[in-house]
Order: C-alpha cells, then structure tokens, then sequence
C-alpha cells in the first residue's frame, strides 16, 4: 500500500506508516478521503502559523506596520483590509493562530493524559474508587464546558498557560469516559484472565493489554476534541482571555472587529473566524476519518 | 402509577449525591486550586497586607477549607450567596433578575434546534447517498465547526447592519421601552399581556437573531444524531411490515420511524441543555442579552466574587434539576424502561 504513493511526499509516507500502525494494516490510507483532507488543511495551517510568526513570511509586519489607510476594505495591497490601528488584516490572520494551536495541543495532551489514566484505573480496577470516580466526572461533564473553562481561566489569570489549564481539565472526562468504557471490557475478557493466571500484576496488565486496546477509541475521540479546543480557545480569546492585545489572536481580533461592526467593517470580523472553521473542520474531518478507520461497521448502511 | 412515582423518589434520591457532588468540584475549583480569590479580586492591584487579610475576613476565606465548605453548603441551602461587589444588590437578586432572559433565549433556541434539525435530519436519513444527504452532512458538520459567536456577528452584520431587517441587538428597541412593563421577566408572555401588537412585533424582532445563532449548533448536532438514528430505525423489521401493509410513505417516516428515532435523543437533551448554556455566555455577550451568562462574564472581568460563586452554585443547581426532568420524561417516552 505504501507503494502507490510517491516517494517524494514523505509527510504522507509517514501518515500512511502511522495509519496502518494503528489500524494494523486492515485499511489503506489512500481510500480515505476525509482523513486526507483533514490532514492536509491542519497541517498547511500550522505550517502557515509557524512562518508567520517570522516578519518576513507575512505581506507586512502583523503588529508594527502602521503605515495604510485605516479601517480601509480589501484591496490590492491589503487582501482583508486594515484595522483602526492601520494594520494589514491578512499578516495578522495568517500569525493570528498560534494560541489556538498551541492551547487546544497542549490542553488535549494534558486532558488525555490524566483522563485516559484515571479511566483506566477505575475501570480495571472498579469497585468504590470507580463509582467515585465516575460520579465525579459525571458531575463535571454534565456542567456546561464553557462556563467552567471561563471561570478557570478567571482563576488561573489569563495567556497561553492557563488557557491550557483551564481547557485540558474541562476535558478529561471526555477521556475518562472513553477509556473506562473500553478498561471494563478488556478486563473481562480471556486472555486478561489468563495473563493474569500466569502471574503478571496489575500494573503489567493494565500497561501491556488495557491501554493499548483503547488507543483506537483515544485518538478519534482527541481529533473531535482538538476541533472543539480549537472553538473553545478562539471563544476565550473572544471574551478577552486570550494573549495579551497587540499579538494577532482570531479570537482576539474578531472581539476588536466587534467594535467596528455598526459602521460596516465586516472585513475584521469575517477573515480570523473562516481561519477558525477551516482549522476546527480540518480536526473535525480527522476525526471522521479515524472513526471509518478504527470502526468499520459505522460506515453507512444501504437503506 | 406506583411505579412511577416510586421511580421518581429514587431518582430524586439519587439526583442529592450527585449535586452534592457538583457542588463540591465547584467549591474545589473556586477555593482549593491555585489562585487567591482575594489576590484575583483585586487583580494585581497593590494593597496592603492588612486590606488583604480584612478582605479574607470578609470573604471568610481566613478559616480552615473543611470550615469554609461547610459554610458553603449552608449558605446554598439557605439561598444566601452574599451581595455582588458590583452592584451591592444580592446576588440572589441579581440572578432572578436575569435568569428569565436567559431562559427565554435558551427556550427559543432549543426551539430552532429542534425544528431544523429535525427536519434536515430526516430528510437526509430517507435520501441518503443522494447529493441531498451529502450537502446535509456537510452542512452539520460546518454548522458545529463554526465558532457560534462568529455566527452570530455575521448575522449581525448581514440581517442587522445591512439589510436592517433585525435589531442588532438587546432584548427591547428603544421606541417602545417606555410603554413596556416587565411582569414576568419573559419579554415575550409580557408583551402578549400588553397585548399592543408593536411591542409582541418588536420583542420578536429581537429575539430571532439571538435565538438562531444559539441553536444553530445545536441544530447540527441534532441533524446529525437524527439522521443516525432514523437510519437504524428504517432498517427495522417494522418498518418493513408496515410498508408491506401499504402504510403510506409519510406515516411510516413520521409516526413509525421518528418515533422509536428520537428515544436515543431524548436521552442526551440534559447534556444538549449544558452546552447550550454555554453557547448562551457568547449568544448573550454578542446581542448584548441582560442574561446570567454575560451576567458571569462580567462578574468574572470585575472579580465580583459573590456573583461569580452564586451563578455558578445557580447553573449546577439549574443543570442537575434538568437532567432530573429528562430522566424522567425518559422513563415516559420509552415504556420499555422500567420503574
């Protein structure tokens, strides 16, 4: 299957190796559409934000040019338009995604992490601990996510940091629930029983025949989530807890955009959120991919 | 009926331990994890250490945290969240003031959601694999990819600054604010009891925007569990047997398949409910909406600590009484639950 893609795009190489490593070769990556796009799109994005934080990337320095007409329309010189402080909106659209990337890798990192842990735990474990457990996590994903990412990020103070905090532990029950689920079948089965029959501990079973049978269910469930961080973050940074003014931020900007919607500006606030659709969609279409992947029997029915 | 209510009570029982729960992860985050509520209070401001601790005093955040927990739960089961720092009003107050507007916008939104998800739902399930199905996929998937105050900006810019078809924002237009009275807090019941037909037009106007950008999400995720699930269902044997029986096309859809179809819906309305609360923090910050939300986001830029921990305890509380009520019209919808 490697074969028919040609040896000079190594990055699809390697998105084939990974693919077929976590599918066990069931399935080839070049049936899968959606998968490919979405890889494509998240990946031209942090490619694209990581140059732009170089002045020399973008058409005019996102922060310090101040040198075109204010609040102006596109137009040739400046594709999106300018902002009041006379800044090229386009410069800051392409820098302006650097706290959305970072926060929604770092918080699903961290939220996976802890989750999957905690879920594997509980679930091998059960018992008191994991109806605790489970209550617990219940209780903080039947709260409305962004009202306890706001009021964390009220807690932690504001910047790329706590926004990690705050969005990472908004979502471990997503992973405790996922990895619990799956933890409670792998122990009943067989070959756990006879693993443990032969003598390996808790702590071998859990690490050797537990985790690895929920990385499936791990990754396509991380892939919807990074699209969700990535609405969260920009909606944080809407609400003013994002990075510190003159950063571009999309967040950010479209909050500022606000200000001059009344008197037609639509240039301000439409460019930064179509950035954060084509990356959320980017994550989202993953997703979509990884699940046909990983659970076959979800594709569609003949009706 | 004794089954019922027997359900009821132990659902109810249960609901205690899991708001209690609730409650406590509040209280851990509000008090225990880093980060001083006086030190965030004043934000960064520099005070004396003897105004620092009088404001601990005062906040009675100087006791030991089993103390201070026990303090909370009384003061929640008493009703008594202190006085915001913002406004000196009872934070009680200030959230009854403001919960009715939040409701009504929530209500209207649901209502969106339903009625369009809904409907492209089905119509992609009994099209499916045709061009139609796909632009419908694609259009849910698209619908919950977008950042729902962004939404809600560009209905603004088109529908409102452009077009001028809707108010850009607020709950009432200023022409008509002078002969309003506000009995219930529901804008929308108080205008029909004014019965002046420019007012009910007005409120209306008002809350369409606000309503669709707030449940245009959901409407996708809707679409999507709708389409899923009436696919399964029109795989059943039973809808098998009532076309053979010459059961014309739209009573099979509408009444056989829909039916049994929204059962798994019905279950996840308590979470739907959730994230709609939180798409109605941005709903209400972008149509400036006098809510509870936009409530929070300001007490929270003003460090207004009474308020914020009041309408959180206020939501948890909100929340665990909703997923009460869908567990138990649950139990009524689907007659193979059993009590």
């Amino acid at each position: 299957m490697t074969e028919s893609i040609p040896h000079q795009f190594l990055f699809a190489r390697l998105l084939d190796w990974l693919v077929l490593r976590f599918t066990r070769g069931r399935h080839a990556l070049r049936h899968q559409t959606i998968l490919k796009v979405g890889l494509a799109i998240v990946f031209i994005f942090m490619l694209v934000t990581i140059l732009a934080q170089y002045s020399w990337f973008t058409p005019y320095d996102p922060v310090k040019y101040r040198d075109a007409p204010r609040l102006q329309g596109p137009s040739v010189h400046h594709w999106m338009g300018t902002d009041q402080l006379k800044r090229d909106v386009f410069s800051r659209v392409l820098a302006g995604g650097k706290a959305s990337i970072i926060v929604a890798f770092g918080a699903v990192a961290l939220s996976m992490t802890i989750g999957s842990l905690l879920g594997w735990i509980s679930g091998y474990f059960g018992g008191i601990l994991d109806r605790a457990l489970s209550l617990t996590m219940d209780a903080i994903y039947s709260f409305p996510s962004m009202i306890l990412a706001i009021t964390l990020v009220a807690m932690f103070g504001a910047g790329i940091g706590p926004m990690i905090w705050a969005v990472g532990f908004v979502y471990i029950p997503t992973y405790f629930r996922v990895t619990r689920a799956e933890a409670l079948q792998v122990r009943e089965t067989t070959y756990v029983e006879a693993v443990r029959a032969i003598g390996a501990g808790n702590l071998r079973i859990i690490v050797r025949h537990v985790a690895p049978n929920t990385v499936n269910a791990i990754m396509a469930v991380s892939s919807f989530n990074l699209a969700d961080a990535i609405l969260t973050v920009a909606a944080l940074s809407f609400l003013g807890f994002g990075l510190p003014p003159p950063a571009p931020d999309w967040g950010f900007d479209i909050q500022n955009g606000q200000k001059f919607l009344q008197s037609g500006s639509w240039w301000l606030i439409t460019f930064p959120g179509l950035m954060i659709i084509a990356l959320s969609l980017g994550f989202g279409l993953i997703g979509e991919g990884i699940s046909d992947l990983v659970n076959p029997k979800r594709k569609r029915k003949r009706v | 009926m004794g089954g019922i209510a027997r359900y009821i009570v132990q659902r109810l029982l249960f609901t205690i331990p899991m708001l209690l729960i609730l409650l406590t992860v509040v209280f851990l985050i509000l008090r225990v994890m880093p980060g001083d509520p006086v030190a965030a209070m004043l934000g960064g401001r520099n005070v004396s250490q003897q105004l620092m601790d009088e404001y601990r005093h005062k906040m009675g955040v100087d006791k030991p945290i089993p103390a201070q927990y026990v303090e909370y739960l009384k003061n929640i089961v008493s009703g008594d969240f202190g006085d915001s720092f913002r406004t000196s009003k009872p934070v009680v107050t200030e959230i009854f003031t403001r919960f009715p507007a939040t409701l009504e916008l929530a209500f209207f939104g649901m209502l969106f959601a339903f009625i369009f998800g809904f409907w492209t739902g089905i119509l992609a399930a009994i099209r499916a694999d045709t061009p139609i199905d796909h632009s419908i996929r694609v259009f849910h998937i698209g619908s919950f990819a977008m950042p729902l105050f962004w939404f809600g900006l560009m209905l603004q810019v088109i529908f409102a600054v452009k077009l001028h078809w809707f108010p850009v924002a607020s709950r009432l237009g200023g022409r008509v604010a002078f002969s309003f009275q506000s009995v219930t807090g529901f804008y929308l019941i108080d205008a029909f009891l004014s019965k002046d037909p420019k007012i009910i037009v007005d409120v209306i106007k008002h809350l369409v925007l606000p309503s669709v950008t707030l449940g245009f999400a959901q409407a996708g995720l809707l679409g999507r569990m709708t389409r899923a699930s009436m696919l399964e269902v029109l795989d059943a044997d039973y809808i098998t047997t009532a076309r053979a029986k010459g059961v014309r096309e739209r009573v099979v859809i509408l009444s056989h398949a829909l039916r049994n179809a929204l059962i798994p819906i019905v279950t996840v309305f308590g979470l739907q409910f959730a994230i709609l609360m939180g798409g109605a923090v941005l709903t209400e910050t972008v149509f400036s909406w006098p809510g509870i939300a936009s409530f929070l986001v300001r007490s929270i830029e003003a460090r207004d600590w009474p308020a914020i921990q009041g309408t959180i305890v206020f939501i948890a509380i909100f929340i665990s009484a909703i997923n009460l009520i869908v567990d138990i019209l649950y139990s009524v919808i689907d007659p193979r639950v059993r009590y």
